[in-house]
């Protein structure tokens, strides 16, 4: 089986009049205020805002992880309900097993599938293999470097077939040259996997380099402040960050946040 | 095209990010200071318990009966004139082997109803609201105090040493396994559900492989406890039994074979123990704090 073989139909999301609210009574906090967003089949979106303004809870959504209080979050046109293998998650900090080795962590979807032990085995080193952790199969996580951890989390992930892919400022614990590295790599396996990504983060370059849309946030309760297409050319490559176009867009962006 | 700018800049960052290859002279330089501490330690070791051995023979050859009373007291060479006798009687092994079979049957049994009880306690709010006011009344009772009801429980005074075992290691067992339920990253949880784990998968893919260094730690204490208790029972009401050998040692005035029980009573315990922590480790190849924690 190849990773094209892998490769599941792109899922589009749609957020109606979504309202999260967390704790009751008065210390009830009002996280998101009415989300309206809808994001096309195989679209790489970010969604940008200060830290702390409910940006992981829009993720938190779509996973099904956070129930909403009020309207409601569709993957192709189904209700979220509840958390499932065709919506992957990534976070900051890897959610690895640490019992489990790199193999067996990302075979874990195909496992709870009911796969046969060889074809998720072939399955699991075919996508190790190909992000460059080859060498890696036996490793624990506690062996390897913040970028490679990242990168098995993606691949648990990315096993399963997901529709959409969710990540919540997955790059940011690590150095610039690692990040650097794992975009170009999440970019490379967003073309070669054609799903839906929604992107969370509050770097601005991150943002624009990887993204056909940015969605800038509101301090909390999270509102859309202003959202703005990328059209930047692709694939991008790191020259792309000191394109003057890129500069100019970036220097847009900022404005927008500090306005 | 894009296929290799992955590669390319996956190759880079292996490359410069790959820890474990270098690992291998690091740990290597390790293990040989980990030798000489290891050496050192055995000198220090072997330095303490002579002269400890030492003072026991001054004392007990000289009778000194400052405060303590050495008159009665089998001196070191003694003891061990009295080993060659006793591994020569087949009394002897027949003590040490129904000692272990209580072992074998009390903590085993302990050891399966702990760990599956503290794993329902720690995961489920039901089994904790119904489980835990009960097992805290029991649990401060000791396990010697357990005595008199398990020879009016049990028909037979083995099946009440059992009981007692039992006892003795359940606690430690359970509490151990509750906190590592409970200390598990709530997570690792979510991330098995959102892989698509059902409610049995994250019980065994995720609670009991994520408890177990706790459940370890407990089982490891419940062995000592377990002991412990085994003893105190097979002196009071046993028959056979290394508790009783070293009793009846006392009640015959053998005072030698009182020593040599107790040594073989801390002798089974620390044999024990380590076999609980070795199959720990060969359980969790995974777990080192030490490494975890950089």
């Amino acid at each position: 089986m190849s990773l094209e073989a892998l490769a599941p139909s792109a899922g589009s999301i749609a957020l109606s009049n979504v309202e999260v609210h967390f704790g009751e009574g008065r210390q009830a906090v009002r996280a998101l205020a009415g989300i309206d967003l809808r994001i096309e089949p195989g679209e790489f979106v970010s969604v940008l805002g200060p830290s702390g303004c409910g940006k992981s809870t829009i993720l938190g959504a779509i996973a099904g992880f956070m129930p909403v209080s009020a309207g409601d979050v569709r993957v192709d046109a189904q209700r979220v309900s509840a958390p499932g293998p065709d919506r992957g998650i990534v976070f900051q900090q890897h959610t690895l097993f640490p019992w489990k080795t790199v193999t067996h962590n990302v075979e874990f979807g195909l496992k709870m599938r009911g796969m046969s032990r060889s074809e998720r085995q072939k399955t699991a080193r075919e996508i190790l293999t190909h992000i460059g952790l080859g060498e890696f199969l036996n490793h624990y996580p506690h062996q390897l470097s913040g970028g490679m951890q990242q990168r098995v989390a993606l691949a648990r992930v990315l096993v399963n077939r997901p529709r959409v892919l969710l990540m919540d400022e997955p790059f940011c614990a690590l150095d610039a040259q690692t990040r650097l590295q794992m975009q170009q790599m999440l970019l490379a396996l967003w073309h070669e996997l054609h799903m839906t990504v929604v992107f969370v983060t509050h770097d601005v370059d991150e943002a624009l380099f990887l993204s056909d849309r940015v969605i800038v946030l509101t301090q909390r309760p999270a509102a859309i402040r202003h959202e703005f297409a990328v059209k930047l050319p692709r694939p991008r490559t790191h020259e792309v960050l000191t394109s003057t176009e890129f500069m100019a867009l970036k220097r847009e962006t900022l404005a927008l946040l500090l306005e | 095209m894009i296929e290799q700018s992955v590669a390319s800049a996956l190759r880079t960052e292996v490359a410069e990010s790959a820890p474990p290859p270098e690992l291998g002279s690091a740990s290597s330089r390790a293990s040989h200071g980990a030798r000489s501490k290891l050496l050192r330690s055995f000198v220090i070791g072997g330095l303490s318990l002579s002269i400890w051995l030492g003072f026991w023979q001054l004392a007990s050859t000289y009778d000194w009966t400052f405060f303590f009373r050495f008159d009665n007291i089998p001196a070191p060479t003694e003891v061990a004139a009295a080993v060659t006798d006793l591994i020569t009687s087949p009394k002897f092994g027949s003590h040490v082997g129904n000692s272990l079979r209580r072992i074998l049957l009390g903590y085993s049994i302990a050891a399966v109803l702990a760990v599956g009880a503290g794993l329902l306690i720690g995961r489920f709010r039901l089994a904790a609201q119904a489980l835990v006011p009960p097992l805290e009344v029991l649990r401060p009772i000791p396990a010697v105090a357990w005595i008199p009801i398990a020879i009016l429980l049990f028909a037979s005074a083995e099946h009440s040493m059992i009981f007692i075992t039992f006892i003795g290691a359940f606690f430690p067992i359970l509490l151990n396994t509750i906190h590592g339920v409970e200390t598990l990253d709530r997570r690792l949880v979510s991330a098995s559900i959102s892989l698509g784990a059902g409610p049995f998968d994250v019980f065994r893919e995720v609670i009991l492989p994520g408890a177990a260094p706790s459940i370890v730690t407990g089982l490891s204490i419940g062995m000592g406890t377990s002991w412990f208790s085994l003893v105190t029972a097979e002196m009071i009401s046993g028959q056979y039994g290394i508790g009783y050998y070293t009793w009846e040692a006392y009640t015959l005035q053998n005072y030698p074979n009182i020593v040599l029980g107790m040594i073989a009573i801390g002798l089974l315990g620390m044999g024990s123990s380590f076999i609980v922590k070795w199959s720990g480790r060969k359980l969790m190849p995974w777990f080192e704090p030490a490494a975890s924690a950089t």
